[in-house]
């Protein structure tokens, strides 16, 4: 089975490769394919690898997760520089960061992977072909290269895996022209500086984060609640953690122009909301983390008679990532209604792949998925926030367990642990099924992965609580939660 | 009320309330490991664009001062607890005199009896000696390294256990010249092939290891803190001899029950006379129905903080609260804290082949790469995951094994969602969360019987 995947229409692929056409000639020297995948980000990659087995980049590598936490990784070594002091380690002052460094080793890294990928979709056969692509009809979409050289291909299923990009706030005046966005910020050649994050998504918070642990003078401004869709009670936690150990935050405030002054820094006048006041400021970089939009607008979607939503533009789907069009698919943060995450991209791609191999009929759970937020105090939840469980089942069939904790490691370099807090949603009628589970603490990600398999083998309460702990680690507080937020007691651990 | 008295260790080393996990154990030992991992953490640094000095050095007393003074706070930590509940607490070394009383002899040999309804031995283990020459006046074990007054210098760990690999890890972690002499094997009783990855990690930080000898004689050649030592070992195979010189021995051959010389034998508790362990019966009951025991003391169970925790409660509970949970010490998690760590739940793959037959397992391996190693260029074949599924049962998990940075972390959720029975189609359908080190096992293919390779490949 001959395969292809497509570059869509934004993807920032640094390398060319001319792919030799191959495939089924069909009418008008269209070439065949039994499979076209458009975008070569987490889910077109895997769903194309999938197919004849084997494995390009999107967001995840180039411009998300990876480069993400790298520069995560760079600020809690900061971190780790200021502990090591306590713990009898003697480093002589000062000690400074340089950016350049970082980016260079980061950057390397990452094109490390898009050249694994490469060599990936060779070996599983896939032909790539680094071009623009957009429909011509339901059955053929034309590629256009760099070079302006046409091409069409035709498939018997089609995959529309392009993805996102950030959203610039155009009617701001200055926004596009000056601001940047996370496509930019992990390719700075330069430090940014005193930067400016407007938004209150977890790319905001996380790069504001980083910036702040490498040293940065870093604010965050936003216009109400920080990480909307998440738990409340755990992103104030996470803001705060933030705000004790140096971003300033603007909250409630909007932007209302960025200028460029004479000396090369940008001037930023925004208004604060409640008290309708406005004020100034200046800075060297503007990050705009406001948000995502699906890379859908020159797919030229209505020649294929593809819908999408007309709120967010997404591309509406059914539980078989299929779209209005039967053989035509939409899976990743381009599809209407699914997280967007590298592997769950990951996972549909795979799995409708298999699909149409005809290999399995497995569909996609979209529930119960696990998540972390890598702010400098990272967060990890899997299933249901505290409101949504209460929407759904009544504050009184809902019973909350919930820990403040101290790392060990904490100790010793006397570092505050106010915001390390863990938080487990249960039914209250036995067996207490667990619902979710939220975690904020070091290593959140390791932690929380466990236990999603737990909720996702239907863990109860009463389960949980008869496993053993390890010890000593952040993860045993979680089978170690007894006090309950109805009971009104203090839920801070005590040692021994 | 509680009875509890620290017999100094032939170096002279004591200490307060909370027995070995908060003194001389898990305690004082993670800090230690903190301290290696970030010395790791500063070379790793300068990678990710952190600048300073080339001249970095370890000082121990800052160690060991910090380390002592957090142990001192959950010393304190422990007596306030026991206050606040109104549990009488007596520093004195309880003895049995005869059913239903014991003779408290404290520190300054002052003798007070007890009686009560009910007893819990509780008394722990202390490390064992070799019983050669010069053992005792001149070899460490873990009861005073984490107070040492003195950096121990080149060391020789002589064991297998944990207790040596951790130790011989965190004090190569700052950099001191460390050998590690073994009679057999590592970590016996656990999965043989994760215990011979994890020697060779140590290797790759510079551990010696002398494998298949035993030290029959330890010389002073110099007095000082610390001093010089000789070591005299034999081989295990055949006449060789070798011989070493170190600043520190630190012995790690295993612990001793703290059961002799508490007068069981004059009320009949009956103990397992080859290794001093308690028998006991599901509910931590002994031969003798009003004495109970919980910890390191009991025979066939794991000796962990968290399963002596537990099972303490639960039992308390039974006794008091009318309550008739049990403690259940199936699947009990745990980890080894070398500077790579080893986190496990559940069976070996050699337990496993005898209990179901090795053509009823399957075995998905893989070898990882952490993300934040890439750049600091960390070595990416050191890491690694399996887990031993049951074709019997749906392929239900019933080992699970990782060697990988914050092991401990990760294990946790594993093993409470094995006690959910825990199956590979599970694994699979659950998302992994992106980038860690744990949702390895959420793609784990490769299984060994396939043969194929293990390397890693991309996003």
């Amino acid at each position: 089975m001959a395969m292809a995947a497509l570059r869509g229409p934004a993807g920032r692929f640094r390398w060319r490769v001319r792919a030799v056409p191959g495939g089924a000639r069909g009418a008008a020297g269209q070439q065949c394919y039994d499979l076209l995948v458009i975008g070569g980000g987490s889910g077109g990659l895997a769903c194309a690898k999938e197919g004849t087995r084997w494995g390009l980049g999107g967001t995840c590598v180039n411009v998300g997760c990876i480069p993400k936490k790298l520069m995560h990784q760079a600020a809690l070594l900061g971190g780790s520089l200021h502990d090591a002091s306590h713990f009898g380690w003697e480093v002589a002052q000062p000690v400074r960061h340089d950016w350049r460094k970082m980016a260079e080793a980061v950057q390397n890294y990452v094109k490390s992977l898009n050249w694994g990928h490469r060599v990936q979709l060779q070996d599983r056969k896939v032909k790539y072909f680094n071009f623009k692509a957009s429909f011509v009809n339901k059955h053929t979409v034309c590629g256009v290269s760099k070079g302006g050289k046409e091409a069409l291909l035709s498939a018997e299923h089609i995959v529309i895996a392009t993805g996102g990009r950030p959203r610039y706030p155009t009617h701001i005046e200055g926004a596009l022209e000056y601001g940047i966005t996370s496509d930019d910020i992990f390719w700075l050649k330069e430090s940014p500086g005193r930067t400016l994050v407007v938004g209150a998504s977890y790319v905001a918070l996380e790069c504001a984060g980083f910036l702040t642990g490498l040293g940065l003078d870093t604010t965050v401004m936003m216009r109400s609640v920080p990480l909307r869709t998440f738990d409340q009670q755990m992103a104030s936690l996470v803001t705060n953690h933030m705000a004790s150990h140096g971003t300033r935050f603007l909250r409630g405030c909007i932007p209302l122009k960025v200028e460029r002054l004479s000396d090369g820094q940008l001037q930023v006048t925004w208004v604060d909301l409640a008290s309708d006041r406005k004020d100034t400021g200046t800075f060297d970089t503007v990050l705009w983390a406001v948000g995502r939009v699906p890379e859908t607008g020159s797919l030229n979607l209505e020649k294929a008679g593809v819908r999408t939503s007309p709120d967010s533009q997404k591309i509406l789907v059914d539980a078989q990532e299929a779209t209005s069009i039967p053989h035509i698919y939409a899976i990743g943060d381009v599809a209407e209604g699914r997280p967007e995450l590298t592997p769950t991209a990951i996972m549909a791609g795979r799995l409708l792949a298999q699909r149409l191999c005809g290999q399995s009929s497995d569909l996609m759970d979209y529930d119960n998925v696990p998540t972390t937020v890598f702010t400098p105090l990272e967060y990890g939840c899997v299933g249901l926030s505290e409101e949504e469980a209460v929407a759904r089942h009544g504050e009184d069939s809902v019973e909350v367990y919930h820990a403040y904790y101290k790392p060990l490691e904490f100790t010793v370099p006397e570092r505050d642990a106010s915001q390390c807090y863990i938080k487990m949603v249960c039914l209250r009628e036995p067996p207490r099924l667990v619902l979710g589970l939220h975690f904020l603490g070091p290593n959140a990600g390791e932690v929380t992965q466990g236990f999603a398999l737990g909720i996702k083998c239907g863990a109860s309460y009463e389960q949980v609580m008869r496993t053993v702990g390890i010890h000593p680690t952040c993860a045993e507080e979680v089978v170690k939660l007894r006090i309950s937020k109805r009971s009104g007691l203090d839920p801070t651990v005590t040692g021994c | 009320m509680v009875l509890d008295f620290v017999a100094p260790s032939p170096q002279g080393t004591s200490w307060g309330l909370g027995g070995t996990c908060v003194n001389v154990g898990c305690v004082p030992k993670k800090l230690m490991h903190q301290a290696a991992l970030l010395g790791q953490a500063l070379t790793d640094s300068r990678r990710f664009g952190w600048e300073f000095s080339q001249q970095v050095k370890h000082n121990w007393g800052t160690l060991t001062e910090a380390v002592q003074t957090h142990v001192g706070s959950l010393n304190w930590g422990c007596r306030l607890s026991l206050r606040e509940k109104a549990v009488a607490y007596v520093n004195a070394h309880g003895e049995f005199v005869e059913h239903h009383k014991v003779k408290a002899t404290n520190g300054k040999g002052q003798k007070t009896c007890y009686t009560a309804a009910k007893f819990v031995i509780a008394t722990g283990e202390r490390p064992r000696y070799l019983g050669i020459q010069g053992d005792k006046e001149y070899c460490i074990t873990s009861d005073d390294l984490f107070s040492l007054p003195y950096c121990p210098g080149a060391t020789l760990v002589v064991g297998a256990s944990y207790v040596a690999l951790e130790c011989a890890g965190f004090l190569a972690g700052l950099g001191l010249e460390v050998t590690v002499m073994v009679r057999s094997v590592l970590l016996r009783g656990f999965d043989q092939e994760m215990a011979e990855r994890l020697g060779s990690s140590l290797e790759r930080l510079g551990v010696r290891f002398l494998r298949k000898f035993v030290p029959v004689a330890v010389l002073q050649l110099e007095k000082g803190s610390p001093g010089r030592l000789k070591v005299v070992a034999r081989s295990t195979e055949g006449p060789e001899t070798v011989e070493g010189v170190y600043n520190t021995v630190l012995l790690a051959i295993g612990r001793d029950s703290c059961t002799k010389g508490i007068g069981l034998e004059k009320i009949g508790v009956k103990i397992n006379e080859k290794n001093g362990r308690i028998p006991v019966n599901d509910m931590e009951q002994t031969t003798v129905p009003y004495v109970y025991a919980v910890g390191d003391v009991l025979e066939g169970k794991p000796q962990l903080t968290p399963v002596a925790m537990q099972a303490g409660k639960l039992l308390a509970r039974r006794l008091f609260g009318g309550r008739l949970e049990k403690c259940d010490y199936v699947n009990v998690p745990t980890v080894v804290f070398t500077p790579l760590e080893y986190g496990c739940c559940g069976l070996s793959e050699e337990r496993a082949a005898q209990e179901y037959q090795r053509e009823n397992l399957e075995v998905y391996h893989t070898v990882f790469w952490p993300l934040e190693w890439t750049v600091a260029c960390r070595d990416n074949n050191a890491c690694y995951a399996k887990i031993i599924c049951n074709k019997l049962d749906n392929e239900r998990v019933i080992g699970f094994h990782i060697l990988g940075p914050n092991a401990g972390e990760i294990t946790q959720g594993f093993a409470a969602a094995m006690k959910c029975g825990l199956t590979k189609r599970l694994l699979d359908d659950t998302v992994g969360i992106h980038p860690t080190c744990a949702e390895v096992f959420t793609t784990l293919e490769i299984t060994k019987s396939s043969g194929l390779d293990i390397m890693q490949k991309g996003c």
